[in-house]
């Protein structure tokens, strides 16, 4: 029983330990994206450019539930001069039609966990659910 | 210990005057400053009447619901006691020119009477001036400024970054010609004094201007002058012809002189300060070196890259040293597109000139606005320069948009 318990524990422990690497490593691999698509607008904290580019740090909509909505911004781009946590930014956001799914999970879970964003990572299953709701 | 924490607190309270000397500014020795008023909205242009009252155009309203706001310091301590406002479209352009007062939303022009003592007669009826103007969100900010004929300039941006087929786009190709430079990408000249005007009462003046938010008319060359935004993310689009730190000095941002009928090149062409060369546009062919543009200007002055510059205003007071008599100064709003390298700007730049041309090398007037040298961050900047006004005793007043701070600026014989 003491064995068990210790099998268990400890195969939940190794689980954990490649979850968090699995974790790191998606956020290794979502940074070099943001670096070579994202920084020049939403710069390199995060916090864009007043009036001009939305920052991601600290923005309700990136920390929040709708992942489909962050999916299709970074297929199709975004352009509605809608207000974002009370304010409007006028630049048009650069497309990325050509991400993969798996590359959109890192980028997504990159940004939900940077800077002061705390969020859940985001899978490649939620990115595919997002192309077909669509 | 009662003496020990007055010490402290004498401490704590030199320490924080001298934190505020010269409203944080640094400036040329002889020169102060003061924070003139604080927080009063997204302060785009400014402009100030004989009498010496302020105006500010808010980019958006206020919390108290104004979008121009007025301000005067009526005791001469350098301080706005008094404010007020009124106004409920957002927008950058705002011009006194005698009893007149203009504002721009970012589709149309208005005009204010002020009567013998320089107050607005008719804040909530404006007459509308010119309308219907093309808004399209980037670039969309009206700036507007008069001859001594009373005719009315007005910068009309390009609502793109270099005319590509699908904007900001990677790969794809500039429109030939471009359908944008029509009704936008330069400036358009309007009678100061009709109603209602819009492109069909008006002029194309000059063209081939991505986005001017700095023009002025200058009385010694009686000629427009402006100062253009270079495009963005060449190393983005073209991450093989442009490095990051290449991406960062290109192109330059650039003043020039505009007859009518001028062209400044956008889209086909940007300004490269190295070379001295318009190059042709990645978007059009080019390759970094290839040049184009054989019709297009020669920019005046050509400052880094990506700076931004707000306003241009031709100082013509007498209370600064001789040598900035009729010079150019300039606000640089600060960079975003020079990341991941450091950003610049946040300054008010000077141009020396002399018989209306540039004299000398431009130098940086007054620096500090964003709080911390070698910002990273547009965000974290304490300060964005964004208009200047001078006043009728020859003080120079820089607005800030993103706190809404204005700074005045006055030379201590
Ligand atoms: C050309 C500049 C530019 C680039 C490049 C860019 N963005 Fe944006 N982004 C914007 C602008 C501007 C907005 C706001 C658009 C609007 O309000 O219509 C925005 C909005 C967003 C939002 C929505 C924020 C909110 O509060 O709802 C997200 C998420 C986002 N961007 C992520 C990204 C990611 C990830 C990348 C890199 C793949 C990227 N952006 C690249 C300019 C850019």
């Amino acid at each position: 029983m003491q064995k068990m318990q210790f099998k268990i524990v400890s195969l939940i422990l190794i689980a954990l330990f490649y979850c968090i690497q699995g974790n790191a490593q998606n956020m290794q691999k979502g940074k070099k994206i943001y670096e070579t698509r994202c920084l020049a607008c939403h710069q390199a904290d995060g916090g864009g450019v007043p009036n001009m580019n939305a920052p991601l740090d600290a923005a309700s909509n990136v920390v929040g539930k709708d992942i489909a909505r962050l999916v299709r911004i970074i297929r199709y781009g975004y352009n509605e001069r809608v207000a974002l946590d009370g304010f409007y930014y006028s630049n048009a956001m650069t497309a990325s039609p050509d991400l993969k799914d798996n590359e959109i999970a890192d980028l997504l879970t990159y940004i939900r966990n940077s800077w002061s964003n705390k969020a859940s990572a985001v899978t490649i299953a939620q990115v595919q659910a997002a192309k077909k709701k669509k | 210990m009662y003496k020990l924490s007055n010490l402290l607190l004498a401490c704590v309270f030199v320490f924080s005057v001298n934190a505020q000397e010269n409203a944080g500014l640094r400036l040329p020795a002889g020169f102060s400053a003061t924070l003139f008023a604080d927080q009063i909205g997204a302060a785009r242009h400014i402009t100030i009447n004989d009498k010496g009252i302020l105006f500010a155009k808010l980019n958006y309203p206020n919390k108290a619901g104004q979008s121009i706001v007025r301000m005067e310091d009526a005791n001469g301590d350098g301080i706005a006691e008094k404010q007020s406002g009124w106004g409920k479209y957002g927008g950058t352009g705002i011009y006194v020119k005698g009893n007149q007062l203009y504002a721009s939303s970012d589709d149309a022009v208005y005009l204010y009477q002020l009567d013998a003592n320089g107050e607005v007669t008719n804040p909530t009826a404006p007459k509308t001036i010119i309308q219907n103007l093309h808004s399209r969100r980037q670039h969309a900010s009206k700036s507007i400024t008069l001859d001594p004929q009373g005719n009315i300039y007005v910068n009309i941006g390009a609502y793109s970054n270099a005319c590509q087929e699908k904007d900001r786009s990677v790969g794809s190709k500039g429109m030939m010609p471009c359908p944008i430079l029509d009704s936008a990408g330069g400036v358009w000249k309007f009678d100061g004094s009709k109603e209602n005007q819009s492109y069909a009462e008006g002029k194309r003046y000059a063209t081939g201007l991505r986005n001017v938010i700095g023009l002025d008319w200058n009385n010694q060359t009686n000629s427009l002058f402006v100062t253009q935004h270079g495009r963005d993310q060449l190393n983005t689009f073209y991450p093989t012809m442009y490095t990051d730190a290449q991406n960062a000095e290109l192109p330059a941002e650039t003043m020039y002189e505009m007859k009518e009928g001028d062209d400044a090149g956008w889209p086909y062409v940007y300004y490269d300060p190295f070379q001295k060369k318009k190059i042709l546009s990645p978007e059009y062919g080019g390759d970094g070196k290839l040049e184009g543009g054989k019709n297009a200007l020669n920019p005046l002055v050509a400052f880094p890259a990506h700076m931004a510059p707000m306003a241009l205003l031709f100082y013509k007071g007498n209370q600064f040293p001789a040598k900035y008599k009729e010079g150019a100064f300039i606000s640089f709003h600060g960079s975003w597109n020079r990341a991941p390298l450091p950003q610049e700007g946040y300054f008010v730049a000077f141009v020396p000139f002399k018989n209306g041309k540039p004299s000398g090398e431009w130098e940086i007037f007054a620096n500090g606005f964003a709080g911390a040298d070698n910002n990273k961050s547009p965000r974290a900047a304490k300060a964005r320069p964004c208009g200047l006004a001078e006043g009728p005793d020859g003080s120079l007043y820089v607005s800030d948009d993103s706190k809404g701070a204005i700074f005045k600026i006055s030379f201590n014989k």
